[in-house]
Protein backbone atom coordinates (compact mmCIF):
# COMPACT_ATOMS: atom_id res chain seq x y z
CA UNK A 1 0.00 0.00 0.00
CA UNK A 2 1.50 3.28 -1.02
CA UNK A 3 1.26 6.38 1.43
CA UNK A 4 -1.92 7.60 -0.34
CA UNK A 5 -3.92 4.71 1.47
CA UNK A 6 -2.10 4.71 4.51
CA UNK A 7 -1.25 8.33 5.62
CA UNK A 8 -3.65 10.48 7.77
CA UNK A 9 -2.97 14.50 7.86
CA UNK A 10 -1.56 14.61 10.94
CA UNK A 11 1.46 12.09 10.34
CA UNK A 12 3.19 13.63 7.22
CA UNK A 13 6.43 14.23 8.48
CA UNK A 14 6.70 11.00 10.33
CA UNK A 15 5.49 9.05 7.29
CA UNK A 16 8.13 11.34 5.20
CA UNK A 17 10.70 9.73 7.73
CA UNK A 18 9.28 6.07 7.17
CA UNK A 19 10.12 6.52 3.57
CA UNK A 20 13.18 7.75 3.77
CA UNK A 21 14.16 5.02 6.38
CA UNK A 22 12.79 2.55 4.14
CA UNK A 23 14.32 3.54 1.16
CA UNK A 24 17.59 3.32 3.18
CA UNK A 25 17.30 -0.29 4.40
CA UNK A 26 15.78 -0.30 7.43
CA UNK A 27 13.48 -3.58 7.80
CA UNK A 28 9.94 -2.53 8.74
CA UNK A 29 10.48 -4.16 12.37
CA UNK A 30 13.31 -1.38 12.65
CA UNK A 31 11.23 1.60 11.11
CA UNK A 32 8.46 0.35 13.57
CA UNK A 33 10.46 0.41 16.18
CA UNK A 34 12.16 3.86 15.36
CA UNK A 35 8.61 5.22 14.46
CA UNK A 36 6.33 4.10 17.40
CA UNK A 37 4.65 2.62 14.66
CA UNK A 38 3.38 -1.08 14.97
CA UNK A 39 4.56 -2.95 11.98
CA UNK A 40 0.99 -4.45 11.38
CA UNK A 41 -0.10 -0.27 10.82
CA UNK A 42 2.12 -0.05 7.83
CA UNK A 43 1.17 -3.37 6.11
CA UNK A 44 -2.53 -2.45 5.64
CA UNK A 45 -4.92 -2.21 8.72
CA UNK A 46 -4.59 -6.21 9.39
CA UNK A 47 -1.20 -6.83 8.96
CA UNK A 48 -1.18 -9.82 6.77
CA UNK A 49 2.06 -9.81 6.19
CA UNK A 50 2.92 -8.34 3.13
CA UNK A 51 3.65 -4.76 2.55
CA UNK A 52 0.32 -2.94 1.77
CA UNK A 53 -0.36 -2.51 -2.22
CA UNK A 54 -2.56 0.59 -3.19
CA UNK A 55 -2.47 -0.91 -7.00
CA UNK A 56 -3.41 -4.41 -6.23
CA UNK A 57 -5.95 -3.40 -4.32
CA UNK A 58 -7.66 -1.14 -7.32
CA UNK A 59 -6.99 -3.70 -9.53
CA UNK A 60 -9.28 -5.67 -7.13
CA UNK A 61 -11.58 -3.14 -6.86
CA UNK A 62 -11.39 -2.60 -10.31
CA UNK A 63 -13.02 -6.18 -10.92
CA UNK A 64 -15.58 -5.87 -8.13
CA UNK A 65 -16.68 -2.79 -10.56
CA UNK A 66 -17.09 -5.01 -13.11
CA UNK A 67 -19.29 -7.20 -11.28
CA UNK A 68 -21.30 -4.24 -10.19
CA UNK A 69 -21.64 -2.74 -13.78
CA UNK A 70 -22.48 -6.16 -14.94
CA UNK A 71 -25.44 -6.62 -12.57
CA UNK A 72 -26.80 -3.09 -13.27
CA UNK A 73 -26.83 -4.13 -17.11
CA UNK A 74 -28.45 -7.36 -16.33
CA UNK A 75 -31.40 -5.47 -14.03
CA UNK A 76 -32.07 -2.80 -16.35
CA UNK A 77 -32.34 -4.74 -19.25
CA UNK A 78 -34.27 -7.45 -17.57
CA UNK A 79 -36.63 -4.82 -16.68
CA UNK A 80 -37.40 -3.38 -20.10
CA UNK A 81 -37.91 -7.41 -20.96
CA UNK A 82 -41.73 -7.49 -20.68
CA UNK A 83 -41.27 -10.58 -18.65
CA UNK A 84 -41.49 -9.12 -15.56
CA UNK A 85 -44.64 -8.03 -13.52
CA UNK A 86 -44.93 -4.61 -12.37
CA UNK A 87 -44.01 -5.41 -8.28
CA UNK A 88 -41.46 -7.36 -9.49
CA UNK A 89 -39.54 -4.57 -12.06
CA UNK A 90 -39.88 -2.42 -8.84
CA UNK A 91 -38.18 -4.63 -6.85
CA UNK A 92 -35.57 -4.79 -9.75
CA UNK A 93 -35.01 -1.42 -9.69
CA UNK A 94 -34.50 -1.05 -6.11
CA UNK A 95 -31.44 -3.17 -6.41
CA UNK A 96 -30.07 -1.70 -9.12
CA UNK A 97 -29.90 1.29 -7.07
CA UNK A 98 -27.79 -0.72 -4.77
CA UNK A 99 -25.87 -1.65 -7.36
CA UNK A 100 -24.94 1.53 -8.45
CA UNK A 101 -24.51 3.09 -5.04
CA UNK A 102 -21.95 0.19 -4.87
CA UNK A 103 -20.31 1.30 -8.52
CA UNK A 104 -19.86 5.17 -7.46
CA UNK A 105 -18.24 3.99 -4.33
CA UNK A 106 -15.98 1.43 -5.51
CA UNK A 107 -15.07 4.30 -8.88
CA UNK A 108 -14.18 6.50 -5.67
CA UNK A 109 -11.70 4.68 -4.03
CA UNK A 110 -10.05 3.37 -7.09
CA UNK A 111 -9.68 6.77 -7.92
CA UNK A 112 -8.02 7.40 -4.75
CA UNK A 113 -5.62 4.65 -5.07
CA UNK A 114 -4.49 6.01 -8.45
CA UNK A 115 -6.55 3.69 -10.37
CA UNK A 116 -8.98 4.25 -13.39
CA UNK A 117 -12.30 2.59 -13.09
CA UNK A 118 -12.86 0.17 -15.76
CA UNK A 119 -16.09 1.14 -17.80
CA UNK A 120 -19.01 -0.91 -18.14
CA UNK A 121 -19.43 -2.91 -21.43
CA UNK A 122 -22.28 -2.77 -24.22
CA UNK A 123 -25.65 -3.70 -23.46
CA UNK A 124 -24.73 -6.41 -26.58
CA UNK A 125 -22.28 -7.87 -24.41
CA UNK A 126 -24.02 -8.43 -21.37
CA UNK A 127 -26.98 -9.92 -23.36
CA UNK A 128 -24.85 -12.52 -24.97
CA UNK A 129 -22.36 -13.00 -21.43
CA UNK A 130 -25.10 -13.20 -19.55
CA UNK A 131 -27.88 -15.86 -22.35
CA UNK A 132 -30.13 -12.95 -21.53
CA UNK A 133 -31.81 -13.79 -24.62
CA UNK A 134 -32.60 -16.72 -23.60
CA UNK A 135 -34.47 -16.11 -20.75
CA UNK A 136 -38.55 -16.90 -21.71
CA UNK A 137 -40.39 -15.50 -18.58
CA UNK A 138 -40.13 -14.22 -14.58
CA UNK A 139 -38.68 -17.07 -13.15
CA UNK A 140 -35.89 -17.30 -15.77
CA UNK A 141 -35.04 -14.07 -14.70
CA UNK A 142 -35.24 -14.04 -11.21
CA UNK A 143 -33.05 -17.17 -10.90
CA UNK A 144 -30.77 -15.66 -13.12
CA UNK A 145 -30.63 -12.81 -10.80
CA UNK A 146 -30.27 -15.36 -8.10
CA UNK A 147 -27.19 -16.85 -9.46
CA UNK A 148 -25.61 -13.30 -9.86
CA UNK A 149 -26.11 -11.86 -6.84
CA UNK A 150 -25.07 -15.49 -5.22
CA UNK A 151 -22.04 -15.39 -7.22
CA UNK A 152 -21.64 -11.50 -6.38
CA UNK A 153 -21.63 -12.01 -2.55
CA UNK A 154 -19.59 -14.84 -3.20
CA UNK A 155 -17.03 -13.18 -5.26
CA UNK A 156 -16.33 -10.22 -2.96
CA UNK A 157 -16.03 -13.12 0.07
CA UNK A 158 -13.55 -14.01 -1.82
CA UNK A 159 -11.25 -11.26 -2.38
CA UNK A 160 -11.54 -9.72 1.22
CA UNK A 161 -8.52 -12.46 2.12
CA UNK A 162 -6.28 -10.89 -0.76
CA UNK A 163 -7.08 -7.02 0.04
CA UNK A 164 -4.45 -5.45 1.90
CA UNK A 165 -6.45 -2.26 3.48
CA UNK A 166 -9.01 -2.93 5.78
CA UNK A 167 -10.95 -0.09 4.76
CA UNK A 168 -11.39 -1.68 1.63
CA UNK A 169 -12.20 -4.98 3.19
CA UNK A 170 -14.90 -3.19 5.08
CA UNK A 171 -16.48 -1.92 1.45
CA UNK A 172 -16.28 -5.02 0.64
CA UNK A 173 -18.01 -6.33 3.33
CA UNK A 174 -21.09 -3.81 3.26
CA UNK A 175 -21.51 -4.78 -0.32
CA UNK A 176 -21.03 -8.42 -0.13
CA UNK A 177 -24.09 -8.13 2.62
CA UNK A 178 -26.32 -6.02 0.39
CA UNK A 179 -25.56 -8.58 -2.36
CA UNK A 180 -26.37 -11.54 0.16
CA UNK A 181 -29.98 -9.25 1.09
CA UNK A 182 -31.10 -9.55 -3.17
CA UNK A 183 -30.28 -13.22 -2.79
CA UNK A 184 -32.67 -13.62 0.03
CA UNK A 185 -35.31 -11.47 -1.09
CA UNK A 186 -34.67 -13.37 -4.78
CA UNK A 187 -34.51 -17.00 -3.39
CA UNK A 188 -37.84 -16.05 -1.32
CA UNK A 189 -39.82 -14.95 -3.95
CA UNK A 190 -38.88 -18.30 -5.97
CA UNK A 191 -40.10 -20.15 -3.13
CA UNK A 192 -36.30 -21.45 -2.28
CA UNK A 193 -36.39 -22.90 1.41
CA UNK A 194 -33.13 -22.10 3.31
CA UNK A 195 -29.97 -23.97 3.65
CA UNK A 196 -30.12 -26.56 6.81
CA UNK A 197 -26.41 -25.63 7.44
CA UNK A 198 -24.32 -22.93 7.59
CA UNK A 199 -21.71 -20.63 5.17
CA UNK A 200 -23.93 -20.42 2.67
CA UNK A 201 -21.73 -18.02 0.55
CA UNK A 202 -18.33 -19.04 0.03
CA UNK B 1 -44.01 1.62 -2.70
CA UNK B 2 -46.53 -0.17 -0.49
CA UNK B 3 -46.56 -2.88 -3.40
CA UNK B 4 -42.93 -3.56 -3.21
CA UNK B 5 -43.00 -3.32 0.66
CA UNK B 6 -45.55 -6.41 -0.27
CA UNK B 7 -43.54 -8.32 -1.69
CA UNK B 8 -40.12 -8.15 0.64
CA UNK B 9 -42.75 -8.99 3.00
CA UNK B 10 -43.85 -11.97 1.22
CA UNK B 11 -40.33 -12.65 0.66
CA UNK B 12 -39.15 -12.80 4.20
CA UNK B 13 -41.35 -15.95 5.44
CA UNK B 14 -40.19 -17.82 2.70
CA UNK B 15 -36.23 -16.70 3.25
CA UNK B 16 -36.24 -17.11 6.86
CA UNK B 17 -38.95 -19.68 7.98
CA UNK B 18 -38.64 -22.41 6.03
CA UNK B 19 -35.57 -25.11 6.15
CA UNK B 20 -35.09 -27.83 3.70
CA UNK B 21 -32.31 -28.02 0.92
CA UNK B 22 -29.51 -29.25 2.16
CA UNK B 23 -26.20 -27.49 1.32
CA UNK B 24 -23.55 -28.75 3.04
CA UNK B 25 -20.05 -28.08 3.24
CA UNK B 26 -17.98 -29.26 -0.08
CA UNK B 27 -17.80 -33.04 -1.72
CA UNK B 28 -16.32 -34.28 -4.20
CA UNK B 29 -19.25 -34.45 -6.23
CA UNK B 30 -20.30 -30.74 -6.18
CA UNK B 31 -18.14 -29.61 -8.75
CA UNK B 32 -20.76 -28.00 -10.48
CA UNK B 33 -22.22 -26.57 -7.66
CA UNK B 34 -19.64 -24.99 -6.43
CA UNK B 35 -18.26 -23.45 -9.54
CA UNK B 36 -22.04 -21.92 -9.95
CA UNK B 37 -21.70 -20.31 -6.66
CA UNK B 38 -17.56 -19.30 -5.85
CA UNK B 39 -16.42 -18.80 -9.00
CA UNK B 40 -20.25 -17.82 -11.15
CA UNK B 41 -20.36 -14.24 -10.09
CA UNK B 42 -17.43 -13.50 -12.67
CA UNK B 43 -17.16 -16.17 -14.90
CA UNK B 44 -19.00 -18.72 -17.49
CA UNK B 45 -17.68 -21.89 -19.34
CA UNK B 46 -18.43 -20.37 -22.36
CA UNK B 47 -18.77 -16.40 -21.78
CA UNK B 48 -15.80 -13.97 -21.48
CA UNK B 49 -17.08 -11.77 -18.52
CA UNK B 50 -15.29 -10.19 -15.46
CA UNK B 51 -13.26 -13.19 -15.98
CA UNK B 52 -12.68 -15.07 -18.82
CA UNK B 53 -14.59 -18.06 -20.38
CA UNK B 54 -12.88 -21.43 -18.61
CA UNK B 55 -14.33 -24.24 -21.12
CA UNK B 56 -10.95 -26.04 -22.23
CA UNK B 57 -9.07 -24.55 -19.30
CA UNK B 58 -7.02 -27.45 -18.48
CA UNK B 59 -4.08 -27.55 -20.85
CA UNK B 60 -4.31 -24.04 -22.16
CA UNK B 61 -1.72 -21.20 -21.89
CA UNK B 62 -2.45 -18.90 -19.02
CA UNK B 63 -3.11 -15.76 -19.96
CA UNK B 64 -4.51 -16.49 -23.74
CA UNK B 65 -8.55 -16.75 -24.68
CA UNK B 66 -8.19 -14.06 -27.56
CA UNK B 67 -11.02 -11.87 -27.01
CA UNK B 68 -10.38 -11.08 -23.16
CA UNK B 69 -8.41 -8.77 -21.94
CA UNK B 70 -5.83 -10.17 -18.66
CA UNK B 71 -3.94 -8.44 -16.38
CA UNK B 72 -0.09 -7.48 -17.34
CA UNK B 73 0.80 -10.23 -15.23
CA UNK B 74 -1.44 -12.92 -16.17
CA UNK B 75 -0.72 -11.55 -20.25
CA UNK B 76 2.94 -12.55 -19.08
CA UNK B 77 2.68 -15.91 -18.03
CA UNK B 78 4.10 -18.44 -19.41
CA UNK B 79 2.42 -21.79 -18.09
CA UNK B 80 -0.43 -24.01 -19.08
CA UNK B 81 -3.22 -24.63 -16.58
CA UNK B 82 -2.54 -28.25 -14.82
CA UNK B 83 -4.26 -29.31 -11.93
CA UNK B 84 -2.07 -28.75 -10.01
CA UNK B 85 -1.21 -25.32 -11.11
CA UNK B 86 -5.12 -24.29 -10.56
CA UNK B 87 -4.81 -25.76 -7.21
CA UNK B 88 -2.58 -23.34 -6.35
CA UNK B 89 -4.21 -20.48 -8.59
CA UNK B 90 -7.50 -20.96 -6.62
CA UNK B 91 -5.31 -21.16 -3.20
CA UNK B 92 -3.79 -17.44 -3.22
CA UNK B 93 -4.05 -16.37 -7.30
CA UNK B 94 -1.70 -13.28 -6.38
CA UNK B 95 0.58 -15.28 -4.26
CA UNK B 96 0.94 -17.35 -7.83
CA UNK B 97 1.24 -14.32 -10.16
CA UNK B 98 1.64 -11.38 -8.71
CA UNK B 99 0.01 -8.94 -10.27
CA UNK B 100 -3.12 -10.53 -11.49
CA UNK B 101 -6.69 -9.08 -10.92
CA UNK B 102 -7.88 -12.26 -9.56
CA UNK B 103 -8.41 -11.84 -6.09
CA UNK B 104 -11.09 -14.72 -5.21
CA UNK B 105 -9.28 -17.40 -2.66
CA UNK B 106 -10.77 -20.70 -1.96
CA UNK B 107 -9.34 -21.86 1.14
CA UNK B 108 -11.07 -25.30 1.30
CA UNK B 109 -8.89 -27.79 -0.18
CA UNK B 110 -11.95 -30.61 -1.41
CA UNK B 111 -13.61 -26.95 -2.62
CA UNK B 112 -10.78 -26.65 -4.53
CA UNK B 113 -10.86 -30.04 -5.90
CA UNK B 114 -14.40 -30.40 -6.91
CA UNK B 115 -14.13 -27.14 -8.84
CA UNK B 116 -11.14 -28.58 -10.66
CA UNK B 117 -13.07 -31.74 -11.19
CA UNK B 118 -15.64 -29.69 -12.63
CA UNK B 119 -13.62 -27.77 -14.94
CA UNK B 120 -11.66 -30.74 -16.64
CA UNK B 121 -14.88 -32.59 -16.98
CA UNK B 122 -15.96 -29.33 -19.54
CA UNK B 123 -13.40 -29.64 -21.49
Amino acid sequence: MTDQTISKPDATGRRSFIRTAAAGGLSLAAVSLLSGEPVAAQRGRYGRGAPADAQGDADLLNAALGLEHEGIAAYTIAAGSGLLEPAVVEVGVLFRGHHRQHRDELARVIRTLGGTPVEPKTDAEYVEALGLGALRNQTDVLNLALRLERGATSAYLGIMPSLQDGDHDHLAARIAVDEAAHFAALAGALGQSMPETGFIFG
Amino acid sequence: MTTLRAVMLLALPLVCGSLGEAEGRAQPADGARLYSQRCGGCHSLDANRVGPRHRGLIGRRAGSVPDFRYSAALARAEFAWSRVRLDRWLRDPRAMVPGTTMGVRLSDPTERRAIIDYLASED
